[in-house]
């Protein structure tokens, strides 16, 4: 958004919030709109022009950033908790809480009260003058805040949910362990980089003390939609991707497969509402897919390129017809990802995928180091998510092309009530 | 590694080639003068937007408007010989035909069903003038081809089972040394033919996956189990008694007689040979250029040698077709052949080996890749330049 000469010549230290500046949404709106299958829209001002600044609430009955129609850009962050203190950890979180509701409904860190001149200021500043582009922030907690080493460091052991494990070793991963797990885990998006990258810039800054960043992960374009408005983004093999998502309109899919429903797991019923957070870093071996042939490509992905239909024939949408008969044999090839990945194939098994498009420059060898940050959310990563990525690893031919180099789980705690903090739950 | 990579290849389109040779693939899809001609498939019709155009390069976007998977074929004037084809489009999918056309009457041909002579249609191509330089290949050049590559594969299975035979027994007679000294060059015969091996899905896990390829509970066997067994890791790692060996070897090599049998009535296409020689450059890409096929022995560079050589013969097979079709391209793939084994023999032993890679540092591996790169781009489009 352009600043109106008036608001830009407000000085830096005024109390007057990026959104009061920017005539975003009210606080009343923030407060308790809720939206399709509980995300909210903090919906526009009446006064405000259609297309005029995005923003989410943080507060829901679960997290923003699931079923929220996914945003632009990612900015992704895994971190370990350097203290041993449970108090410095429940500290940490109801800092984190209270930052990311601001950041989120487009205010400075800290409000934006006067400081100290010679303070270095709360908010680092650099999403000043942007809207909230849509941010949402969204926690997860991985299995290793529970126990790590033999060791119950929070005391939270007993209350590990029984799913929330390393995911194991599947075929022909290579995995980079400084690009894999972590004790908490945090996904920003929102559809201006600056703005998610400023989010878990100051998370990150909050946290020194008590947490470290492990590693972390942009992307720079989505490639899953998380609602029937979106349509489907492509992925760099130049394919549309997650044609089959679940989407935000199917309040009952998302039941089934990817909120954890109250009595899921007795032992962890403070993650009732909430999810688990699936993510890997797959490589794309993309100058050995560009030598491929168009025939290739569509046999291996099970898709024209074009419109995204399935081999089958029909357009995007229509289901495939995995017993069609081709010339020789059937038409949607029996190793083609579209027909291991099917939920048919895989006992019904479905995913919400909110995955990002990466590259972080080139390798040593010169080729791009890019590929697919995978982001998916299920109810039950163990039981049915393993099974099904065991068979894509080991049988889809997409494989050869692929290289998954990071990997990770978390469970994401529900939605958080006002005057909560995230995760609260867990720890009373 | 796996992953069969002549699974997706094109028998049918051979026919294509066999019967004659009037078409050509990687020029611009425009047509002589007349731009794209659309043709819409359905159960009842084969509507072609023009019916006659000047020679050249002919670009058909075929759309099934119909209920039934169905093909696209340009015949020539006979109504028998195939001078171009596009099969298996799906209801409501559009997929491009290019050909490249002399002046003549020649028929059109959709075949919804995939069934029966189709829905005929005259068509002329009328002279445009247009150089169109050479069309036809020799069939006998085809099948030349064809024949000396399967007579490369069985040659290569027989000499795997040779060279495995003499490698197993000197491990399982506790000749270390020698083993280790037997393992790359026999593995050799196997990356000549990777692609080809690795098309078999029941043996390649069983004798080519890396110990990050297993699933939890997968029993690891074949080439890669040995190798560690050979260049143990430093700790963690107990070492195979002779009487745990012998399982382990006769497993292998009963999988690589098994092999040498099959390829025996294997038959390769003009498509199955080019794309095979891509196939196995990709495998240089993907694992030898890394280090990660022999992550124990370091004798990568032997298999990379291997696969280079499979795919200069697959090269060499089809040369004469390629030479007909597209004189540049082919001398273009010649060269960068040459620049990648000038870079391979930099890194030759005195004896005519290969150092261990991971003496190879990496502005000499980004070389390396670099070459493979430069060579991967033209020969990926060499089965187009031939076929189509």
């Amino acid at each position: 958004m352009t600043p109106t000469p008036q608001d830009s010549t407000q000085p830096a230290h005024s109390t007057v919030s990026r959104r009061r500046l920017f005539g975003v949404a009210g606080a009343g709106a923030l407060a308790g709109v809720s939206g399709v299958a509980g995300w909210g829209i903090a919906s526009a001002r009446d006064d405000q022009p259609a297309g005029g600044p995005l923003a989410y609430a943080f507060h829901g009955e679960h997290q923003a950033g699931i079923v929220t129609p996914a945003q632009d850009r990612l900015h992704f962050a895994a971190f370990d908790v350097t203290s041993d203190s449970r108090e410095s950890l429940i500290e940490l979180l109801e800092a984190w809480t209270v930052a990311a509701v601001a950041m989120t409904a487009g205010e400075l860190v800290g409000g934006g009260a006067p400081q100290p001149y010679d303070a270095p200021p709360q908010d680092t500043g650099e999403a000043q003058d942007l809207d909230p582009a849509g941010l949402t922030i969204t926690f997860g907690f991985g299995p290793t805040l529970f126990e790590k080493d033999g060791v119950d460091r929070f005391g939270l052991r007993d209350r590990q949910p029984e799913e929330l494990r390393r995911l194991p070793h599947f075929p022909a991963d290579n995995l980079d362990e400084v690009r894999s797990d972590g004790d908490l885990c945090i996904q920003a998006c929102a559809n201006d980089p600056q703005v998610a990258v400023h989010a878990i810039r100051n998370l990150s800054r909050i946290g020194f003390g008590t947490v470290s960043m492990r590693w972390a992960q942009l992307g720079f374009g989505r490639t899953s939609s998380t609602s029937t408005t979106q349509a489907t983004p492509r992925n760099l093999f130049g394919f549309k991707d997650g044609t089959a998502n679940l989407h935000a309109e199917e309040p009952e899919e998302l039941s089934d497969h990817v909120w954890v429903q109250p009595g899921d797991d007795p032992a962890a019923d403070w993650l009732a509402g909430g999810s688990y957070l699936v993510a890997r870093r797959i490589s794309m071996r993309i100058e050995t897919w560009d030598r491929t042939s168009l025939r290739e490509q569509e046999s291996l992905i099970g898709r024209d390129r074009v419109e995204g239909a399935p081999l089958s024939g029909g357009t995007e949408f229509t289901e495939p017809d995995f017993a069609l008969q081709g010339r020789s044999g059937p038409i949607m090839p029996m190793d083609s990802h579209v027909r291991l990945a099917h939920p048919a194939q895989n006992n019904n098994t479905k995913l919400l995928r909110r995955g990002y498009n990466f590259t972080d420059g080139a390798d040593a060898l010169g080729r791009l180091d890019a590929g697919l940050f995978f982001i998916a959310f299920v109810r039950e990563p163990l039981t049915r998510y393993v099974p099904m990525q065991t068979v894509l690893s080991r049988d889809d031919a997409l494989m050869e092309y692929l290289e998954h180099t990071g990997s990770g789980l978390w469970a994401v705690p529900p939605g958080i009530a006002q005057g909560h903090y995230v995760g609260q739950a867990l720890f009373t | 590694m796996k992953t069969p990579l002549f699974a997706v290849t094109l028998s049918a389109l051979a026919l294509t080639l066999s019967a004659c040779g009037l078409t050509e693939p990687n020029a611009p899809a425009a047509s002589g003068g007349d731009g794209q001609i659309s043709v819409s498939s359905t159960s009842e019709a084969c509507d072609l937007s023009v019916t006659e155009v000047g020679s050249g390069n002919l670009a058909f976007r075929v759309k099934n408007e119909g209920t039934e998977v169905t093909e696209f074929y340009l015949y020539a004037e006979d109504g028998l010989r195939i001078v171009g084809e596009i099969e298996n489009i799906g209801p409501g999918l559009t997929r491009d035909l290019v050909v490249r056309a002399t002046a003549g009457d020649y028929v059109t041909a959709c075949k919804p069903g995939m069934v029966g002579q189709g829905i005929r249609n005259a068509f002329t191509v009328t002279e445009s003038g247009e150089d169109l330089g050479i069309t036809g290949v020799d069939a006998a050049d085809i099948e030349a081809a064809e024949t000396q590559y399967a007579a490369y594969v069985r040659d290569q299975s027989q000499e795997l089972v040779d060279a495995t035979g003499d490698f197993l027994k000197a491990w399982t007679s506790g000749d270390d040394d020698l083993a280790r000294r037997l393992y790359p060059t026999a593995r050799q015969h196997w990356e000549r033919i990777e692609t080809v091996a690795e098309s078999f899905g029941d043996l390649d896990p069983k004798m080519d996956l890396r110990e990050a390829d297993l699933e939890p509970g997968q029993e690891w066997t074949g080439w890669h189990r040995i190798e560690k067994d050979l260049w143990p890791p430093a700790t963690g790692y107990v070492p195979l008694t002779a009487a745990e060996r012998q399982p382990f070897a006769d497993d292998l090599m009963a999988n690589t007689e098994v092999l040498q049998e099959r390829v025996q009535t294997e038959t390769y296409t003009v498509s199955d040979i080019g794309n095979g020689a891509k196939g196995l450059l990709d495998e240089v890409a993907a694992g030898k250029i890394t280090g990660e096929e022999d992550i124990w022995s370091h004798t990568d560079l032997y298999d990379f040698q291997a696969n280079v050589d499979g795919a200069r013969v697959a090269y060499e097979g089809i040369k004469p077709l390629l030479d007909v079709k597209d004189a540049a391209l082919s001398t273009d793939i010649g060269e960068r052949f040459d620049a990648l084994q000038e870079l391979l023999d930099g890194h030759r032993t005195a004896e005519g080996g290969f150092v261990f890679y991971d003496t190879v540092e990496q502005p000499q591996r980004k070389l390396l890749s670099d070459a493979v790169n430069a060579l991967g781009e033209p020969l990926s489009k060499m089965t187009g330049a031939i076929i189509l």
